[in-house]
């Protein structure tokens, strides 16, 4: 192994690790119980409406304002910028919504308001749309549980679960304990992360069974050490050039997609960690060795599929 | 030899990068603000006339216009500016009156010889372009109990005249109850029930002295009527969004008892509810015979040939709401026909009206709540102003035959889609299950515009900061990996147009993602270059080792976020599907790119010569 340039010995720190995951894993969750999901309007459903000031308003005499118009529950606040006001209703749906907020706000001051958007929906909808991506997020850590045991071992299958399940539970607690709106696009980036994070355990999880079958000396502990410091520099790069465009979408594409941002780059951080971490540790937890691994299969097989 | 392509592997990744750039052409042609003028009816054609009636007013309001023309009976107008789009659409409604529908549209640009290779433009999402989507949903509940109702008033009447009695029938829920003194009584209507009504499940109890024959309908006939329901509220909706005039609307079925709208570019979601809302209904009514005065008959249009009128007299026979179904069908010649059925207050009133006047001619007049938008001048400004009003046109005029009763049929009728086109009318005005509105999104054009811009700088400054990464750390390989990445937009661009696949702002994040991502394909086989030649292989033995080793994990972990990226697809509606449509065709481009085309360029700059060092 001399030839490998830089060692880190990843395993020694495993407990550390390991207690570090627990951690944030149980703080995670105890934020889900006590404070829960702050769930957007797909999920709860109700009134939304989005409206574009020419000079900054002042909330609180907004809030005043529509609670005066007969509007009950009203929320108001900043979206992006302090000329953007979210509106939020508790009420249930009129066809008017839109231009009754408009028309409340306007009667009173001497604002110039446009707006922007008005979204409604139905609470059996909003309800319908939490149990469908609950279940899509459950089916999706299924089928990727069959398919890695297919095609690698069972015991990496319940590795890479227990690593995607530490990410997803991770972001909804940042989102929890950050109290962020949890939307439809916020459920497609932990659904984005779970695949991305696969993405990076299967890699390392690749590389952990190559050195399984290449090398005969050497204790698991050590094959995986040599596995992620191999894979390392690709693990670190492809999360960087992730990063380097989540940062633009952070920075540049705009308010409605911010929340869809902030989750796939805890996400993605998050990935990145648990794939050298988790999946791994769990592995070692699981005590893999070479009989796990010895299948008949031949590396040469995949020559002829290379294109 | 390694590191050499067959020349047929270079020629064949060079067309289909070719044909890429191609199909996503089109999109680089920004789409023309436009004005759309469709007739109301078929039988008015859009004439040359109309449209010099339009040039002629937009050039004395000083609007610049161009391209106008007529395309399927559909007159086009296009604009320099965004803002004159408005201000023309409501002059040329006040030019041309209410015998057009005037919207707005975005007329596509796309060059003659690209459409004649089938490439168009991908299509914007509401989220981008501006529009207004809706979900509503049909009362199931309230559809099953409207039939049953229909079913009771039989019963009543099979029962009376069979004599057989019974204290009462009620409903309670799904389900209608007999109540009954007798067994005797009780075990003639089970078997009679049981012939006329096969739909009913007979379930017996007894409370006391009283006996009970409770009706369930069957799980098939329950989700018949639904089905029923919620096809017959498509139609009607259909019906009414074209007369919207909105370019490019969606009505589709969703689940078992919704119904989605979305309507591009409709801004004002008032109007468009009040019209997806508004009713239509039948009339059934008697030609006036000659003697008739003239204080007891109206005369109406037909509504295929408003030419063609026909005087009816005052008096209504039933109405739309005792229709229960009509389909069309063919009699036993083979000529087409309307099948109608009537429930029993209907069929009653039917015959009643029917029976002294056979030979005379009935007429169904179908009766439309509309909104009419007038063009009023106002303190020198133009305003439109609303003016609910009813139209009513001849759907059909037949002479009767027989008495009529329940079920009754309409023939000659010319064609079978005279014969559907009269039955889907018939159904579009009779009684309907009641629908409202379960979730509704506006989004106004100005942040329809912004999201674009906002998507498309992400996405530049995204690639840019990726492009220049790549190229600072592998170099020459970076320069590869660049135009892999810039084939790899292109691709994807390509697809998602050929696909027509509709473009959201999750999608553009979703090629975002796939950019960042897209790289990871290369880096993995870039290391593992790297990694061969620090364990001593020649450059050129490690560009071979370093693809064939990488290709395994690369198709493993790629596999695995395609199958995420399809449940995302199966879970997901609207803009969350727009996100998983681009995130799995951009894993599969990206496959494409990393591998092959990569490799393609790799084995161009370093193949089959001596290389002692590689810029990686």
């Amino acid at each position: 192994m001399s030839r490998i340039n830089r060692s880190i010995d990843f395993m020694a720190k495993r407990k550390i690790a390991g207690f570090i995951s627990v951690a944030l894993v149980l703080l995670s969750l105890a934020s889900l119980a006590v404070n829960q999901l702050k769930l957007g309007l797909d999920f709860t459903g109700g009134t939304l409406v989005e409206v574009s000031f020419q000079q900054p308003p002042v909330l609180n005499d907004l809030r005043s304002e529509l609670e005066n118009a007969g509007f009950e529950d009203v929320t108001v606040q900043n979206f992006g910028s302090d000329l953007d006001i979210l509106v939020r209703l508790a009420q249930g749906f009129s066809p008017t919504v839109g231009n009754d907020v408009l028309a409340a706000i306007q009667s009173n001051s001497s604002y110039d308001v446009e707006l922007k958007r008005a979204e409604f929906v139905g609470a059996q909808v909003g309800e319908e749309l939490r149990d469908q991506g609950g279940l899509g997020m459950l089916l999706a850590l299924g089928l990727v549980m069959v398919y890695v045991a297919f095609r690698f071992q069972l015991k990496f299958s319940v590795a890479s679960v227990t690593a995607l399940a530490h990410d997803v539970i991770i972001m909804l607690g940042l989102f929890s304990i950050l109290q962020l709106d949890f939307d439809l696009t916020v459920l497609a980036a932990v659904l984005a992360v779970i695949g991305y994070s696969l993405n990076d355990t299967i890699v390392v999880s690749d590389r952990i069974r190559e050195n399984f079958r290449r090398l005969r000396t050497g204790t698991p502990e050590d094959i995986v050490n040599v596995s992620l410091n191999q894979t390392l520099g690709r693990t670190l790069i492809t999360s960087l050039t992730t990063l380097l465009v989540l940062l633009a979408l952070f920075f540049f594409g705009g308010e409605l997609i911010h929340n869809f941002a902030i989750a796939l780059l805890a996400g993605v951080l998050v990935g990145t960690y648990s794939s050298i971490y988790v999946a791994a540790n769990v592995l070692l937890a699981l005590k893999v060795d070479r009989e796990d691994l010895m299948a008949p299969e031949k590396e040469g097989e995949v020559e002829d599929d290379r294109p | 030899m390694i590191n050499k392509y067959p020349l047929w592997k270079y020629l064949l990744i060079l067309v289909v990068v070719a044909m890429g750039v191609v199909y996503a052409l089109p999109n680089l042609y920004p789409d023309d603000p436009a004005v759309q003028l469709t007739p109301q009816r078929g039988s008015v054609q859009v004439s040359e006339r109309h449209l010099s009636q339009v040039t002629r007013a937009l050039d004395k309001a000083g609007i610049e216009y161009f391209g106008e023309e007529i395309e399927n009976n559909n007159g086009i107008i296009r604009f320099k500016h965004d803002e004159d789009q408005l201000k023309a659409k409501t002059l040329i409604q006040g030019t041309l009156g209410q015998d057009f529908v005037v919207a707005l549209n975005l007329a596509p640009t796309t060059p003659q010889w690209l459409m004649d290779l089938g490439a168009g433009p991908m299509k914007l999402g509401l989220d981008l372009r501006g529009g207004v989507h809706f979900l509503m949903e049909v009362d199931m509940k309230e559809a099953l109990a409207q039939r049953n109702e229909v079913y009771i008033s039989e019963m009543k009447t099979l029962l009376r005249s069979e004599r057989l009695r019974y204290r009462r029938i009620t409903r309670d829920e799904g389900v209608i109850s007999i109540r009954f003194t007798n067994d005797e009584y009780l075990d003639k209507a089970k078997s009679l029930l049981r012939k006329e009504f096969v739909d009913f499940v007979q379930t017996e109890r007894s409370e006391g002295d009283d006996l009970f024959l409770d009706l369930t309908l069957s799980e098939q006939a329950a989700r018949d009527i639904e089905d029923y329901a919620v096809k017959q509220n498509l139609t009607t909706l259909r019906n009414r969004v074209n007369e919207l005039g909105v370019s490019e609307p969606l009505v589709q079925r969703q689940g078992r008892n919704r119904i989605v709208i979305e309507l591009p570019g409709v801004q004002d979601t008032a109007a468009a509810k009040r019209i997806l809302g508004a009713t239509a209904n039948l009339e059934f009514r008697l030609e006036a015979s000659s003697d008739a005065g003239v204080l007891d008959t109206e005369e109406y249009p037909f509504r295929d040939n408003e030419a063609r009128r026909a005087t009816l007299e005052r008096d209504i026979i039933i109405t739309g709401n005792s229709v229960s179904n009509a389909q069309s069908a063919f009699d036993e010649n083979g000529r087409p026909q309307v099948n109608i059925d009537l429930d029993t207050q209907g069929g009653k009133l039917m015959n009643r009206a029917t029976r002294n006047n056979i030979r005379r001619r009935m007429a169904v007049l179908f009766v439309e709540h509309k909104v009419k938008t007038h063009i009023v001048e106002a303190e020198g400004e133009r305003i439109e102003k609303r003016v609910p009003f009813v139209e009513k046109h001849i759907i059909s005029l037949a002479t009767i035959q027989s008495a009529l009763g329940n079920s009754f049929r309409i023939t000659g009728l010319d064609s079978p889609s005279e014969s559907s086109e009269l039955a889907l009318l018939l159904r579009a005005g009779s009684l309907a299950a009641p629908i409202y509105f379960v979730e509704e999104r506006t989004i106004g054009p100005s942040l329809g515009k912004e999201n674009i811009e906002l998507g498309v700088t992400s996405v530049q400054i995204g690639m840019a900061m990726v492009v220049i990464f790549m190229l600072a750390f592998y170099r020459v390989f970076g320069l590869i990996a660049n135009v892999a990445l810039t084939a790899n937009l292109v691709l994807l661009a390509a697809l998602m147009s050929l696909m027509s696949a509709t473009l959201t702002l999750p999608g553009i994040a979703g090629i975002v993602l796939t950019l960042g991502m897209a790289v990871d394909a290369n880096v993995l086989i870039f290391s593992r270059i790297k990694e061969e030649m620090q364990n001593g292989a020649s450059p050129q033995m490690a560009i071979h080792a370093g693809f064939e080793r990488a290709f395994v994990t690369i198709f493993d972990a790629n596999l695995t976020t395609l199958l995420v990226a399809v449940i995302l697809f199966a879970v997901g509606t609207g803009p969350v599907k727009g996100f998983a449509v681009t995130l799995s065709l951009g894993i599969i481009t990206s496959m494409f790119t990393a591998i092959m085309v990569t490799r393609a360029l790799v084995n161009i700059v370093y193949g089959g010569r001596q290389v002692k060092k590689l810029s990686i």
